[in-house]
């Protein structure tokens, strides 16, 4: 279980978040969704004390995260928004990069790179290209390769299907969803795409101005009288979410 | 009348800033130096470092000492005529490249190629979140990108300047024997007798140091690299500039040190 209690980070006047609370359970789908540069990614930067926050604090499994982070890093796996990739590296040694720390020989490990390689819709003769010589869907296919690579228990992924097409969405999102039901991982996922959210996710937060707006299991989503969280589900540009922001 | 102290705002706004990058400069050393002991180690990274530092800084190097022994010989010469001292151009130009112009001039042009591409490497990988990523692989980046750099830069540069030594020396050779009348045993004997095992020894030290501080502050200023593409132009010129003076600065402390302490 991940939970943060009372999250609040500014970077100067800027404040991002504002007394976030959330909370995950044990082998289910977080989807954090909200407007663009609302704090989602700081979120989950802030967890893995990527960024640190001004006060509050998170627990895994009702203890401090300080003091277990290794532990905690250990087990887990994200994809980046921008992808993150070794670009010094082949593709399949990004992807077996944490395997290649265990005992595993170097063939095992690019084994496994190409088996997770075609999981994300990736051909055997991507694992030996540089991440520059990929497209942008397929750097980020390759960043979920990598975040899956090791079967974490945790995951986080931002924004995974944006930047594909329809199909290779439709892929990713089969993909999220079997990670979380087969293997019991425990997710959180930012995402923009509606029906990403509706395929992969338990339940939902949306983030605004810093706060989480509304939050709930997925089947309540559509019913809920939040204006915010309505305008964002039909995505009009009339409502009480400001359009420049 | 609010004119003066802004001034002084100025002054002291400046004054703290330098202690607090000298304070944070000094963490990022000892936080080096301990992932340079403790585990894990990456030799593949080591190896890989020493090659892109060590060998490909030969060509920039050898040339460097090359032409710096050359004009050494024709300028101890020409003062060395105004006293009837022609006969010291060997030693002089030996004790010259070995003490001081190898390992600083040599110094200089690797903290010109290296400094600058370790920042502009470390830079990118902050600012396209590739560090946080390495976090996230449980690899710390001090032990996987600063270590091996380092650790490459400080054992490659004596090396380098080892070589730079008898390329220099040669460089003097050339010009002494074939320009100013050199008789080519005499040079070579002159060379040998007058240099000591003290002048190598102090200069491959300095080159060792010079070779640390060269890869630290390519990577201080990599790590701490502002966002974007300008963040990274930044850290490359502070690098440079960084590691130079403070090459200088260090030459002259271990100057002391070695030679009048
Ligand atoms: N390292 C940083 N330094 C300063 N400001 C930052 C930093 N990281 C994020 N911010 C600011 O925090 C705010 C939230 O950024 P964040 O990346 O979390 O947005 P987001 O919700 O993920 O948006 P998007 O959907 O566009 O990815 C932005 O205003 C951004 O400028
Ligand atoms: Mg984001």
């Amino acid at each position: 279980m991940i939970e943060l209690r009372n999250i609040s980070k500014s970077f100067g006047a800027n404040h991002v978040l504002r007394d976030v609370s959330l909370k995950v359970d044990q082998g289910k789908s977080l989807a954090i969704i909200g407007g663009s540069g609302t704090g989602k990614s700081v979120t989950l930067k802030c967890i893995l004390g990527l960024i640190k926050p001004d006060s509050g604090e998170i627990l895994i499994d009702n203890q401090s995260i300080e003091g277990q982070r290794e532990a905690f890093f250990a087990k887990f796996g994200m994809l980046f928004q921008g992808g993150a990739l070794f670009d010094s590296l082949p593709v399949w040694h990004n992807v077996a990069f944490r395997l290649l720390q265990g005992e595993r020989s170097k063939e095992e490990c690019r084994d496994i790179a190409i088996q997770k390689l075609k999981r994300v819709g990736l051909q055997e003769r991507v694992a030996d290209l540089f991440p520059a010589e990929l497209s942008g869907g397929m750097q980020k296919r390759v960043g979920l390769a990598r975040a899956i690579a090791a079967d974490p228990e945790i995951i986080f992924f931002d924004e995974p299907t944006t930047g594909l097409d329809p199909i290779m969405s439709g892929v990713i999102n089969e993909l999220i969803r079997e990670i979380v039901t087969e293997m019991g991982a425990t997710t959180m996922t930012i995402t923009h795409d509606m029906t990403s959210v509706r395929a992969i996710a338990d339940h939902v937060a949306m983030i605004h101005e810093g706060k989480v707006q509304w939050h709930g299991p997925v089947a309540d989503m559509d019913a809920a009288s939040d204006p915010y969280l309505s305008q964002f589900l039909t995505g009009s540009a009339q409502g009480p979410i400001e359009a420049v922001r | 009348m609010t004119y003066p102290i802004h001034i002084l705002a100025a002054i002291g706004r400046a004054t703290i800033a330098f202690f607090a990058s000298i304070g944070s400069v000094t963490l990022f050393i000892a936080h080096t130096i301990r992932a340079i002991f403790a585990p894990p180690y990456y030799p593949r990274e080591i190896l890989k470092q020493f090659i892109a530092i060590g060998y490909f800084s030969l060509p920039v190097v050898g040339l460097t000492a090359l032409f710096t022994g050359a004009a050494l010989a024709l300028q101890i010469y020409a003062g060395g005529a105004r006293f009837n001292a022609e006969a010291v151009v060997p030693s002089i130009v030996a004790i010259g490249m070995v003490r001081e112009l190898g390992p600083v001039l040599g110094g200089l042009m690797v903290a010109g190629r290296v400094s600058s591409s370790i920042a502009a490497e470390i830079g990118t990988m902050r600012v396209t979140e590739q560090i946080d990523a390495l976090t996230t692989l449980s690899t710390d980046p001090m032990k996987y990108l600063v270590a091996p750099r380092t650790l490459a830069a400080t054992i490659g540069l004596p090396i380098l300047a080892g070589i730079g030594d008898v390329i220099g020396i040669m460089g003097g050779y050339l010009v002494g024997t074939t320009r100013l009348g050199f008789n080519s045993g005499n040079y070579i004997t002159n060379t040998i007798d007058f240099l000591e095992t003290a002048d190598v020894t102090s200069g491959l030290i300095k080159a060792s140091v010079f070779g640390f501080i060269i890869a630290i502050m390519g990577a201080y200023q990599g790590y701490n690299s502002g966002r974007g593409a300008q963040g990274v132009g930044r850290a490359t010129t502070n690098a440079v500039v960084s590691a130079s003076v403070l090459i200088l600065a260090a030459n002259y402390i271990l100057n002391e040190l070695f030679f009048f302490a």
